[in-house]
Formats: C-alpha cells, sequence, structure tokens
C-alpha cells in the first residue's frame, strides 16, 4: 500500500532465491527425515505442496485485488467455491433423464432472474428520480415471482430424479481441465456484480459485500441440491491424472517402481501427486508470466499509478472506478480457478468444507507475509504459510506438552494439549499482526 | 376469518423473534457503528469479540452455578456478564495498545487498519477456541418462559399459542436499558460530548482539548461492553456456537450500514429493519393466510432459512444502489 511503501533500500537480488530454497528445505526435511517434527514421507510432502500450489494460485488472485488495486476482497472463500462447481458441471457425467427432467426449465428460470435484474436496472436508469426505486422494486419483485415459479417444480423433478445416488442436474461429460477456465468465468461475474455495485464508494464496502456474497455462494452450494448434490457433496469428478489403482494394476508402472526401489502403492501415489504438482505449476507459472507482463505494458503502470494516488490518475483522465473493477474481476477469476483446480485434486465437492477462516483470511495471511504486491511474494507466502499451518497441527500440540511437561498430568494439562491445535489460530493472528506492523512490504517487497 | 388468531401468530412468529433478535443486532451495530465513528475503520473483529466475551461469560457462568448462586427466574449468565464485559474490555484494551495504536500515530489508510482488525479476529478467534472449544453450548438457565403457549391459551381462549420465552424478554428489557443509557452518555455527560465532537471533527476535537487517547479508550470500552451483552443475548436466545458469532458479522454489518455508518441512532433502527426483514421473508405465512380466510397451494414462504444472510446482504446491495450513506445519514466518506 501506499501509505506503508518506505524509500528504503532495494532488497538484495539475492533475497527471493533464498528464500524460496529455505521454503523449499522444509517441504524436503519433511519428505525425507522422520522425526517427532517431520513426517519422512513423500506423499505427505507432496499432499502439502500440492494444496500449497493450489493456495499459490489463491494468493496471486488475491495478490492482484489488493497489492495492485488496493482492494479488499473479504470473500475469497466464496469465489474458490463458485470456481469449484465448474469441475462439477463441465467434467461429472451426465445423470441420466436429469436434464429431461428439468434442465431447460432450470436454464429459463436463470434468465428470467437475470433478464427482471437487467430490466430493474434498465429501468431505473430511464425513469425520473422519483419513481425510480419503486419503479425497480416492482420489476424486481415481478421477476423473482417468475424465477421462483419456473425454478421451483424443475428442481423439485431434478432433485426426485434418483435422489440416493444423483438428484442433481449432472455434467456434460466434458475433459476435467476445460473446467478450469470456466471456473475462471463463473467466478469473474460474480465479481462483476458485486463489484459493479460496492466499488467506487467506500473502500471497506467492498470487503462487507463480498463478506456477504461469499457467504451466500456456500449457502447457494450447501442448500441447492439440484446444482451439486449440497451437503450430501459430490464424489468422483474426473482427473486429468491416472489413478492410483490403474497405476498399480499396469506392468509397466510395477516394473518401473522396481526399478526406483519402492513399492508399488507408494510409487503409484507419488506420481499422481508429481503429475497434478506439474498441472499446477504450469498454471501458476503461466499466470505470473502473464501478470508480469500485463504489469510491464502501460496498462500496469496506469494500475500502480491509481493506486499510489487515486486522485492524481482521475485528474489525469483515468477513470478510478471502472479500472478497479477490471482489477477485482480479474483477481477473482484467478481464485475461481484456483478453485476449480482444488475440486479437481480432491476429486470431491464438499461444501460443508468451506470454511472463511481457512479460505478467505489465511489467504491474506499469505498474501500479506509474502509482499503484497508481489507476485513471487504471495506465491512464497502461500507456500510458507500452507506448510506452516498443515504442520502447526502436529506441532502445536508436540510443543505444548514439552511446555507444559513440569506440569503434573491432570486435566489441565490434557486440556492444554489437546486444545493445541487451536493455537494455529493465534499463531497466524500473531504473524498477521506482526508482519503488517513491522515488515508491511513482506518478506519479498514489491520492487 | 379469524383476526385475533392470525394477529397472536404473527406476534407469536414474527414479532417477538425478530425484535429480540433485531435488539441483538442493534447492540452488535451499535458497537460497530461507534468504533467506526471513532476510529474510522470496519471492526472485523466484532463478531469474535462477541463471542470472547460470551465464552467468558459461559465460564463464570458454569463457576456461579458450581458454587450454587443462581438469579432465581432469571439466567445467571446475568450476574456473570459484568465481570465478562471488564476482563473482555481489557483484553480489548491491550489489543488496542498492541496493534491499533500504531496505526493511528502513523495515520495509515483506513483498509490497513481493517487488515489489522483480520488479525486480530484470528487471535481472538483462537483464544475463543482455546477457552471454550468450537461445540454448541446451551448456557441458559432459569425459567424458560414468562408466558408459555399452553397458560397464553388458557388465558385467552383462542386456538393460536403465544410463547414469551425468558430470554427475549430480558433482550429487550436490557436493550432498551443500554441504548437508554448510551444515548444519555453520549449527550449528557463532558465524556459522551468529547466523542462526539471526536468522532464529527478530529482536528476541532483536538483544539478544544480533547484528549483523543481517552476518547479512544473510552470508545473501546463502550463498544466492548454494547458487543458482550449482544453476544450473551444472543447465545442465550439461541446458543453459543464460536462460528455463529462470525457469521452474525454479516448482518451487524449490514445494520449498522442501512443506518449509516458512524450513526448511533442509525444502528439501532438497522439492526431492526434486517431483523424484521429476515425473519418476515423466511417465515411460512400460509397459516396466517388461512385464518385470513385463504386457502394457499404453497407454504407462502419467501426464502427457505439457509438464506436469512441473503436478505441482510440484499438490503446492503440495495442501501448501497439508492442511498450509500445509510437511512440516517451517516459517514459516506
Amino acid at each position: 500500500m501506499s501509505s506503508t511503501r518506505r524509500a528504503d533500500a532495494p532488497a538484495s537480488p539475492l533475497r527471493a532465491p533464498l528464500l524460496f530454497a529455505a521454503v523449499a528445505l522444509l517441504y524436503v526435511l519433511e519428505g525425507t527425515l522422520s522425526n517427532a517434527w517431520f513426517s519422512g514421507s513423500w506423499n505427505s510432502a507432496l499432499t502439502i505442496l500440492n494444496m500449497g500450489l493450489i493456495s499459490a494460485v489463491t494468493a496471486l488472485g488475491v495478490n492482484m485485488i489488493w497489492g495492485y488495486g488496493g482492494l479488499f476482497n473479504a470473500g475469497v472463500v466464496g469465489f474458490l467455491a463458485l470456481g469449484g462447481l465448474a469441475p462439477v458441471l463441465i467434467a461429472t457425467p451426465a445423470v441420466p433423464g436429469a436434464w429431461a427432467a428439468g434442465g431447460p426449465r432450470v436454464l429459463l428460470a436463470l434468465a428470467a432472474g437475470l433478464g427482471a435484474l437487467a430490466l430493474a436496472a434498465a429501468v431505473a436508469r430511464r425513469t425520473p428520480p422519483v419513481w425510480r426505486v419503486p419503479a425497480a422494486a416492482v420489476v424486481v419483485l415481478a421477476g423473482y415471482v417468475l424465477f421462483r415459479a419456473v425454478l421451483d417444480p424443475a428442481v423439485a423433478a431434478i432433485e426426485s430424479n434418483n435422489p440416493a445416488k444423483a438428484g442433481n442436474i449432472g455434467g456434460l461429460g466434458l475433459p476435467v481441465l476445460l473446467s478450469w477456465p470456466v471456473g475462471a468465468l463463473f467466478a469473474a461475474a460474480a465479481a462483476w456484480a458485486v463489484g459493479k455495485v460496492a466499488l467506487g464508494l467506500r473502500s471497506d464496502y467492498l470487503a462487507i459485500a463480498t463478506l456477504g456474497i461469499g457467504e451466500i455462494i456456500i449457502a447457494v452450494l450447501k442448500n441447492e441440491g439440484w446444482l451439486a448434490r449440497g451437503v450430501l457433496n459430490m464424489t468422483g469428478v474426473p482427473r486429468p491424472v491416472p489413478y492410483e489403482l490403474d497405476l498399480q494394476a499396469d506392468p509397466a508402472f510395477v516394473a518401473r517402481a522396481a526399478g526406483w526401489g519402492m513399492d508399488v502403492a507408494t510409487a503409484s501415489g507419488i506420481w499422481v501427486k508429481l503429475c497434478y504438482a506439474g498441472l499446477f505449476v504450469v498454471v501458476l507459472v503461466a499466470l505470473i508470466a502473464l501478470s508480469e507482463l500485463a504489469l510491464r505494458s502501460p496498462w500496469g503502470r496506469m494500475m500502480r499509478a491509481i493506486r499510489d494516488n487515486e486522485i492524481a490518475a482521475s485528474a489525469m483522465g483515468k477513470d478510478v472506478t471502472r479500472r478497479h473493477l477490471q482489477l477485482f474481476v480479474i483477481g477473482s477469476a484467478v481464485i475461481g480457478l484456483a478453485g476449480a483446480m482444488m475440486i479437481t485434486l480432491d476429486g470431491l465437492m464438499a461444501p460443508g468444507g468451506y470454511n472463511p477462516l481457512r479460505y478467505t483470511f489465511l489467504i491474506w495471511v499469505m498474501v500479506i507475509v509474502g509482499g503484497s504486491g508481489n507476485n513471487w511474494g504471495a506465491v512464497l507466502g502461500a507456500l510458507l504459510i500452507w506448510f506452516l499451518w498443515i504442520k502447526a497441527e502436529v506441532w502445536g500440540p508436540a510443543a505444548m506438552a514439552l511446555l507444559t511437561a513440569p506440569l503434573p498430568d491432570g486435566p489441565i494439562r490434557t486440556h492444554l494439549i489437546d486444545s493445541a491445535p487451536q493455537m494455529r489460530f493465534i499463531a497466524m493472528g500473531a504473524v498477521l499482526l506482526l508482519v503488517l506492523r513491522f515488515a508491511p512490504r513482506g518478506l519479498l517487497p514489491e520492487r | 376469518m379469524d383476526l385475533l388468531n392470525a394477529l397472536v401468530a404473527i406476534l407469536n412468529f414474527v414479532v417477538i423473534p425478530a425484535s429480540a433478535y433485531g435488539a441483538q443486532l442493534a447492540l452488535g451495530a451499535l458497537g460497530v457503528t461507534l468504533i467506526y465513528g471513532i476510529l474510522r475503520f470496519s471492526n472485523f473483529a466484532h463478531g469474535d469479540t462477541m463471542a470472547f466475551g460470551t465464552g467468558i461469560t459461559i465460564l463464570l457462568t458454569w463457576g456461579l452455578q458450581a458454587l450454587g448462586i443462581s438469579l432465581g427466574p432469571l439466567p445467571s449468565a446475568l450476574l456473570a456478564l459484568p465481570l465478562a464485559i471488564a476482563l473482555t474490555a481489557v483484553l480489548v484494551l491491550v489489543t488496542d495498545r498492541l496493534v491499533y495504536r500504531h496505526y493511528r500515530r502513523v495515520k495509515a489508510a483506513p483498509i490497513v487498519v481493517v487488515m489489522a482488525s483480520v488479525g486480530v479476529m484470528f487471535v481472538m478467534n483462537g483464544l475463543t477456541r482455546l477457552l471454550i472449544g468450537v461445540d454448541e453450548i446451551q448456557f441458559a438457565d432459569g425459567a424458560r418462559f414468562v408466558v408459555s403457549v399452553p397458560q397464553f391459551k388458557a388465558m385467552t381462549g383462542l386456538d393460536e399459542g403465544l410463547a414469551l420465552r425468558t430470554t427475549q424478554a430480558i433482550t429487550l428489557v436490557l436493550t432498551a436499558a443500554a441504548v437508554w443509557a448510551l444515548f444519555a452518555f453520549l449527550n449528557r455527560t463532558r465524556s459522551g460530548k468529547a466523542m462526539r465532537a471526536y468522532a464529527d471533527n478530529e482536528d476541532l476535537a483536538l483544539l478544544s482539548g480533547i484528549d483523543p487517547e481517552r476518547v479512544v479508550r473510552l470508545t473501546w470500552i463502550i463498544a466492548t461492553a454494547l458487543a458482550v451483552t449482544a453476544g450473551v443475548l444472543y447465545g442465550l436466545d439461541k446458543s453459543f456456537k464460536a462460528f455463529n458469532y462470525f457469521q452474525i458479522l454479516l448482518p451487524i454489518f449490514a445494520a449498522a450500514i442501512v443506518g449509516g455508518l458512524g450513526n448511533p441512532l442509525g444502528a439501532v433502527a438497522g439492526g431492526f429493519v434486517i431483523a424484521f426483514s429476515e425473519v418476515a421473508l423466511t417465515y411460512p405465512w400460509k397459516k396466517i393466510a388461512e385464518y385470513l380466510g385463504f386457502e394457499p397451494a404453497s407454504l407462502l414462504q419467501l426464502l427457505s432459512t439457509e438464506y436469512k444472510f441473503a436478505v441482510s446482504f440484499v438490503i446492503l446491495i440495495v442501501v448501497l444502489l439508492v442511498k450509500p450513506t445509510g437511512l440516517f445519514r451517516g459517514k459516506s466518506y
């Protein structure tokens, strides 16, 4: 942020490589050392790494919004979940009978609802100020009644279609990688709608509005069973990489595993995770390359000019609100992409698991710690904080047991050790506050 | 056509629950709006302050129960409330000293302070989890009802029952008292006037010799007292679950913005606007329509209860579109 920028000496050019090497060392230790601190399992290290890479993509999106726009998106979890809907709708196999039961009617209802909103906006623009609010309200109300009248029977029909196993609209059965850009589009559409309303007002209005849209998207995913089975969870989202069981049955792979000197089960797990990691790294590198190119272009200079001094930029004829909206939509699209990647990795859509502390505010910690405004910083912060977040669950109780060793065994000591995993919330909050206070530019400051 | 029964049903299912909920939101929104008015940022840690204070209250309540002390028909939590407020206020003041004071000194952008409040939220959330865990806890004791359904039916001879729970009655009485006390403080006392002056124009207030740090401390203490009271009343009325206190942040912010951020009267009005809209839109009106002589085919429920947060959100959006300063003209900058 402009207010925290200081004209201190540029950081050493070795700083970034050294910090990345240190984080890489953590992952290597997790893979090799087997003691109280590290598991010594490459499977575990790669599991953390894969989720860390997805967090890095999310953090890149948040960094675009915050680092280059100074905008606060408090609903990251919602955009992530919305992106996660794409693999379910695009890649899962079609549910027999579901589309015939109510597919066209659902589309019609959604079109009617969106049409009513667009009509209300048009009406509000054309009518004199006195009538603006009532006229728009009448249109919206009529649109809502129409929407529910078309949607409700369609939803009932879809949900009663094989409710034990399906009850959802089903997917298109297309390749799952295709769903990643679609997830980005979903999130971008939601971001456009929120940004259109909340941008251009005071800065915290966007934060509060996004907090709201985040919770609503999660509520929709939980309760609209026809969409992705709601709280019943959607399993069996197809994978872009081979399945472990297929690998274990493949003689060529078994021979290769023997050549590596590993048992087949471990080798197949590691191989699958490496495939995922490869895919994620490609996406991550492409995103960083694109955004670095964009930032070095005239567009990027304009964005930084707006962030550093909105008033001066608008005096130069830049439409600040419009640019902010653009940035907010692009950043949210990246978050949606990460959401689609996450569902692809898990093979499971479980809306109950979207916790805002974990998926919104932890991402914020990653961005702030890594260095707001620096793409590499966001990636570094994501990989580091995610690793610590996962390991703190193990380290917390171990550390607490060590700390409370002088205490006699009893209810107090048991309670302290049992609740030690909760300590990571305190630790993350403390890290955020310390970095924000003493090193507001993060580990890798923006150049 | 049965007007009387319809009225009783509306009272029982809409007016009473919405009033209690609205009062709880109003207390929460008052805290948010005061902090916004004086410290000029949206406090994301407010929900977790409520949760932390409620957690302390529950621990103290258990202590009281173990000692055999009770308030008779009233919940013992009320006895624990003042001490819980004091303890939470100490924590909040320490937070201000360690975190927020720095950003006041460097005159940081409001959004940076919001970010700091997210850090505080994490810490408070962790403390609450450490203190009392994440499970749902019922801590209301004493009499359950002021008027119960069978009593009401026997009293009036109507088919439709009406219940007024003790917790709802306490919520309304305590909120009225708290709001009265707050407005008396803001309008009549020297310190209250200093607070309003500071909120109005910081520089002029400084020139007139008002100590800004004292104003800030007072604000934190009052906001914490309101937050913990709101949290305890909400917990008594429903139940205590740490995550619900994070979720209630949205209706509270919406209430504060609807009323106009920084405007205490607006926060109270906003709380009730949000609560009544939420309850009215998620209540199935079928029964009442039947009393009025209609034969509706559906439940006449505009929105299922899972989407109650959508109500606050939509109201928020409408206010942002139509009148960003809120109903009572808050600060628009």
